[in-house]
């Protein structure tokens, strides 16, 4: 008996060492441990046996068939590990070939541009409003101290609306020709301190490549008892680092502007040539044209005849005060992304867009 | 305003400051410089004065001379020459061999027909000093003594013919910087240069090396009283404060003097004859235009000044016969209209050759009238532009003068009379003097300024300055300031005059300073702003590319949505002065510019398109919060080349994104644009009259093709009204630590049972149970009888509390079987 438990054990040993795949050695575990094998059969009818032998046969059969399943579980892990080892082999594939295709969106660049200068105007304090597109001469020249006879209302500079049979009111209606009507809008309505910007689509009767007919600006009104020219010059300063970078410097021009006194227009010093007018190659510097600043904005104190157009206490001119700006997003985007020319802006050629996404 | 530096340099000591230095000066106190540029020639070392000493027909072209020209150098050179007036004997201005001559034609050596030649014999025009062209411009006809400058002598030494311009860009409020003096003024006060006497005094003319006759010094009345023998003067209108005259009589009409043409050219005017000339150069000088009258074609010698008659009639100089309207200003003679007051001259009375006595008015205007009628007519001639400033009476008396001694000293004109003067201004009316508070200047600047500074920089610019109270401690006092008449439009205010200080003593080097927000809220998005980013970055989050189209289109557009007449959507609001046909009317829909657009890229090759816009429509319907202006909106809008499901799933990304649930699709077919079997209004919130916020749907195949698109889907949002539905405040619910039960149905209903219907019968049928059901599938054909759909249900059943058991499981799938068969017919399938 001990004879026959030697031979399955041997015969099963080198079967498992002869397979190859783990579904041979699945068949050699059925026929050498399943409920019909030799061996476990042997093992179940070992009480048929002699008392004294029961023991001594017993072991051996279970020894036996231990042995025999350890070697079929060490072949399996075996077998296993060569066998993914092909699998990962035969799954190999050309990494260069082109991924799930997932489409790609993005902002319009005036919209990043925009969304740039509302973040950078909120972190120094201001509120963001928006106003209507279609104004009043009220609220776009008068109130905001344009004389009668300002260039800016000329039909030339400004769209005015055709009369309606469905509006009422003895109006003149127009297309606002810049963001400021808020300024008074706003005053109307909120007590001060006010800290605002108005970002917004503007309109001038203007097309070329720097001029489109509709374009974006952001206004600024900042009105406290104690604000000064120069926390205007703070403010700008801060703007002008935040867009152009932390080594620009600002400087006010004097200048005109209906609505502000005194009135300067802002320069920054160049980001292109650093300021100096030069470039490394010793060219004048196309974007300063050699000066070593370039025009950013219009601002200045907010004029009191602004301030008394409000027609309240509460914005009397002797008793607040503060300033204003204006700046074109459009002209902000062409000094960062070196744009020339607007109107492509419009034409919304989205393989452009992308680019600026 | 062109500003010729050397010209410049007689009013100010410019000490050597070059054009360079004065415009950067100028550019920053507030007088910003447009280009600096050279008139005349390019390099004026080249050229040389020469004496031509031969001159001889060229030998085989009739029209050319051979001469030799001494220029200074050991051999002669020899120049071939065409003009017809070149002869041996001339004193002449030579560009010689590298001149580069103005327009940036440089001086070659050359052969003309065979005929060496080295150098060119200039005419007044070639060096930018007149208008001259038809012959060289032999220098003893204009300079005396020319005749003895010695050959090769630089011809700069002798005649002033090229300078540098600066060309300025003057602000509206500055009427007195549109002439050369009171630019002067400012470059005085800029650069710290000491201003010389204005040419209108006695002493400017002392200056120049003058005399100022009787009349001459507008620092005095005229000696000679108001009267002219002959003429008469009335001004019936208030809209011309001051209007004068007075008459000068043996005038030899013809070219002016070279250097009266030279400044002329530099400062961009052309030279026409000696008394015109007269005129436009005394108004760049004083910025106060003047026009001069043949005296003997005032008709009755009587002038009157007079509001028109609305639609009469006046023949202006340039020959075109203008229709007024009512409040315009004319000046009438015995004859009737001679002249369109303050913007042009009428033909009948204009300066021509045979005159020989002049009539010279100077006037100030209502700037406003002047300002309409120079616009209506499209006649912002140089003196019409300054006149619709509204420039200030006392001007007129520095034109009148320095006029008088130009006339009498370069025409030989003698003056006839006083001068007859009309008008409402009174001079003996005084401005009171504007104060300014020491404080109230830190106050608005931020930085103190001394009354003694203050008191520097406006005595700089003309403002008479008296120190009230001089022992004033610092920070408190107060400075009176007299406005000088030039600046008196200007300057009304305490306000103006800081701004005076602050651009010539402050803005340079001002400290910068952050003010402090005085609000107890920080600065932030508003919830609706927020939600706008939300919108625009779920949709670019999914592939969308933003787009900013016009809001302007063209008064077709809503025809080519099919829009009917009478449809609100089809009111567009319409411009008055729109640029073109094209961008007449602003557009009554989004979908116009993203249609625009689409096609836009699909002619240029670009397929798959999904964009989007944010932006403003507007209609010709009262605005529900300001009910006399057109109503206007902010709108999104996508648009994807697909079918209606791309759109709507991005509708639901959209809206789940903004945490809107409450949203729901009604089927439409009453939107001419959309495809009407695959349309929906959206509508948000409960009820059957819950708001509709926008449109979803394919473009009708119709619209699309007019665009020359192929299947597009979009959605069109009104933000107005989407926005403040957005909830600010979420509360959450747990997610539960049980685990769900899940399983599907696959339903039998009929064609017309929508699936929102089969959802809504469910999801109230599963009662506390039923966390979310949905359609996954939706199918007919084999199997499927006609007229009948079968829709596939996905059921998520969850207990907050517990692990659900089989029979809770079947009695819910059993309750929303029988739901479903009883509300909608549906019949269990497989
Ligand atoms: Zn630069």
């Amino acid at each position: 008996m001990q004879e026959r438990i030697a031979e399955l054990r041997a015969a099963g040993e080198a079967a498992v060492a002869a397979a190859t795949t783990t579904d041979e050695l699945e068949e050699l575990r059925v026929a050498h441990l399943g409920r019909k094998a030799e061996l476990p059969n042997l093992l179940r009818d070992v009480s048929k046996l002699e008392p004294a032998e029961r023991g001594i046969v017993g072991k051996a059969a279970n020894q036996a068939r231990q042995a025999l399943q350890a070697a079929i579980d060490a072949r399996v892990a075996e077998l296993k590990a060569s066998e993914l080892d092909a699998q990962l082999i035969a799954d190999r594939v050309d990494i260069t070939l082109p991924g799930k295709a997932e489409p790609v969106g993005g902002l319009h660049l005036l919209t990043r541009v925009r969304r740039d200068i509302e973040d950078i105007f909120l972190g120094l304090g201001f509120d963001i409003v928006e106003g209507p597109e279609t104004e009043t001469v009220h609220y776009n020249f008068d109130a905001l101290n344009h004389a009668e006879n300002h260039p800016a209302r000329d039909r030339a500079d400004t769209f005015y609306l055709a009369p309606s049979p469905h509006l009422d009111g003895d109006v003149q209606r127009l297309l606002r020709t810049h963001t400021s009507p808020m300024q008074v809008r706003h005053m109307e309505r909120a007590e001060p301190p006010v800290a605002i910007v108005v970002p917004g689509r503007v309109y001038r009767p203007d097309s070329d490549a720097t001029h489109t007919p509709q374009f974006h600006q952001v206004e600024g009104l900042w009105i406290d008892t104690d604000t000064t020219l120069a926390d205007l010059k703070g403010v700008l300063l801060s703007f002008a680092r935040a867009i152009f970078g932390p080594d620009r410097e600002i400087r006010l021009r004097p200048h005109f502007f209906p609505f502000t006194e005194p009135s300067v227009e802002i320069d920054v010093s160049c980001h292109l040539c650093g300021g100096t007018g030069t470039l490394k190659d010793r060219s004048r510097c196309p974007l300063c044209k050699g000066t070593g600043w370039i025009e950013i904005l219009g601002s200045g104190m907010v004029d009191p005849n602004v301030l008394a157009a409000v027609g309240r206490p509460e914005f009397d001119p002797e008793k607040v005060q503060g300033f204003a700006f204006g700046m074109g997003i459009e002209r902000i985007a062409m000094l960062r992304y070196g744009l020339s020319d607007l109107r492509p802006l419009y034409e919304n050629d989205v393989r452009l867009l992308e680019q600026y996404a | 305003m062109r500003v010729p530096i050397r010209w410049l340099g007689e009013y100010v000591a410019l000490d050597g400051r070059d054009a360079t230095e004065v415009a950067a000066r100028l550019n920053v106190t507030g007088t910003e410089l447009d280009r600096l540029v050279h008139h005349g020639v390019e390099t004026p070392e080249k050229i040389v004065v020469g004496r031509v000493l031969t001159c001889e027909p060229h030998p085989d072209a009739d029209r050319l001379r051979v001469t030799t020209v001494d220029i200074g150098a050991e051999e002669p050179s020899q120049i071939v020459c065409g003009a017809p007036n070149v002869a041996a004997g001339q004193t002449v201005g030579v560009a010689t061999v590298g001149a580069v001559m103005p327009g940036g034609m440089k001086i070659k050596k050359a052969k003309l027909r065979g005929q060496a030649s080295v150098g060119m014999i200039c005419s007044a025009r070639e060096l930018g000093i007149g208008e001259e062209h038809d012959g060289i411009l032999a220098l003893e006809t204009v300079l005396p003594g020319a005749a003895d400058v010695a050959p090769g002598t630089p011809l700069t030494d002798v005649l002033a013919h090229a300078d540098d311009v600066l060309d300025l860009e003057i602000t509206p409020n500055r009427p007195d910087c549109l002439g050369l003096y009171g630019i002067a003024r400012e470059v005085a006060a800029a650069t710290g240069a000491s201003l010389r006497p204005a040419p209108w005094t006695a002493a400017g003319a002392a200056e120049q090396g003058s005399t100022a006759e009787e009349g001459e010094d507008a620092a005095a009345v005229d000696p000679r009283g108001e009267a002219i023998d002959g003429f008469s003067l009335e001004v019936t209108t208030t809209r011309c404060p001051r209007f004068t005259l007075r008459l000068f009589q043996d005038v030899v009409v013809g070219p002016s003097p070279l250097w009266i043409q030279a400044r002329l050219s530099a400062a961009g005017q052309r030279p026409i004859n000696n008394v015109v000339d007269i005129t436009n150069y005394v108004m760049l000088v004083t910025g106060q235009p003047l026009h001069a009258f043949d005296a003997d074609r005032v008709a009755g010698g009587s002038l009157t000044i007079r509001e028109a008659v609305d639609g009469e009639q006046l023949e202006t100089l340039d020959g075109t016969t203008r229709t007024l309207k009512a409040g315009e200003l004319v000046i009438d003679d015995a004859d009737g209209p001679t002249s369109l007051a303050a913007v042009m001259g009428g033909a009948r009375s204009e300066v021509h050759e045979g005159t020989t006595r002049v009539l010279l008015e100077v006037a100030s205007w209502d700037g406003p009238t002047i300002h309409r009628t120079a616009h209506r007519l499209d006649l912002f001639s140089e003196a019409a532009s300054r006149n619709a400033k509204g420039l200030a009476p006392e001007q007129v008396d520095w034109a009148q003068a320095l006029a008088s001694r130009l006339l009498r000293e370069t025409v030989g004109a003698t003056r006839v009379g006083g001068t007859l003067s009309a008008g409402t201004w009174n001079s003996a009316v005084v401005q009171p003097p504007l104060a300014v508070r020491e404080s109230r200047v830190e106050r608005l600047l931020g930085t103190a300024v001394s009354r003694p500074r203050q008191t520097e920089l406006l005595d700089a610019l003309g403002f008479g300055v008296t120190d009230a109270e001089p022992d004033a401690p610092a920070g408190t006092g107060t400075l009176q300031v007299v406005v000088p008449a030039e600046r008196r439009a200007d300057v009304t205010r305490e306000v103006d005059l800081i701004e005076e200080i602050a651009r010539l003593g402050v803005v340079a080097d001002l400290e910068p300073t952050l003010p402090t927000r005085r609000r107890a809220a920080a600065a932030r998005l508003t919830p609706a702003q927020r939600a706008r980013r939300r919108v625009e970055d779920v949709l670019v989050g999914r592939g969308l590319q933003e787009v900013v189209g016009w809001s302007f289109t063209d008064a077709g557009a809503a025809g080519r949505l099919e829009l009917p007449e009478g449809d609100p959507r089809a009111a567009a609001v319409v411009l008055d002065n729109p640029l073109s046909e094209d961008q007449a009317v602003l557009r009554p829909s989004m979908l116009v510019s993203l249609l625009d657009i689409a096609r836009h890229n699909r002619t240029r090759g670009v397929d798959d398109l999904r964009i989007f816009e944010t932006g403003t429509v507007f209609r010709d319907a009262p605005d529900p919060v300001r009910a006399d202006m057109p109503y206007e909106h902010l709108a999104v809008a996508a648009l994807v080349q697909d079918d209606v499901f791309a759109a709507k799933g991005l509708l639901e990304a959209l809206l789940g994104a903004l945490r809107i649930d409450d949203w729901a699709l009604h089927a439409t077919d009453e939107v001419q644009f959309l495809h009407p079997g695959r349309a929906a209004r959206i509508t948000v919130g409960a009820g059957d009259d819950a708001p509709t916020i926008g449109l979803l749907g394919e473009v009708h195949p119709r619209v699309a093709d007019r665009w020359d698109l192929p299947r597009v889907a979009t959605f069109l949002i009104d933000l107005d009204r989407l926005l403040p539905l957005v909830p600010d405040a979420r509360t959450f619910r747990p997610v539960g630590a049980f685990p769900d039960a899940r399983f599907d149905l696959a339903v039998l209903v009929a064609d017309d049972v929508t699936a929102a219907k089969v959802v809504a019968v469910a999801r109230k049928a599963g009662g506390a149970l039923l966390e979310d059901v949905r359609v996954f599938d939706s199918y007919r054909g084999k199997g499927v009888p006609e007229g009948q759909v079968s829709l596939a249900l996905h059921v998520r059943l969850r207990a907050a509390d517990r692990t659900l058991t089989d029979e809770e499981i079947g009695g819910a799938r059993e309750q929303i079987v029988a739901a479903l068969a009883e509300q909608v017919g549906g019949v269990l399938r497989g």
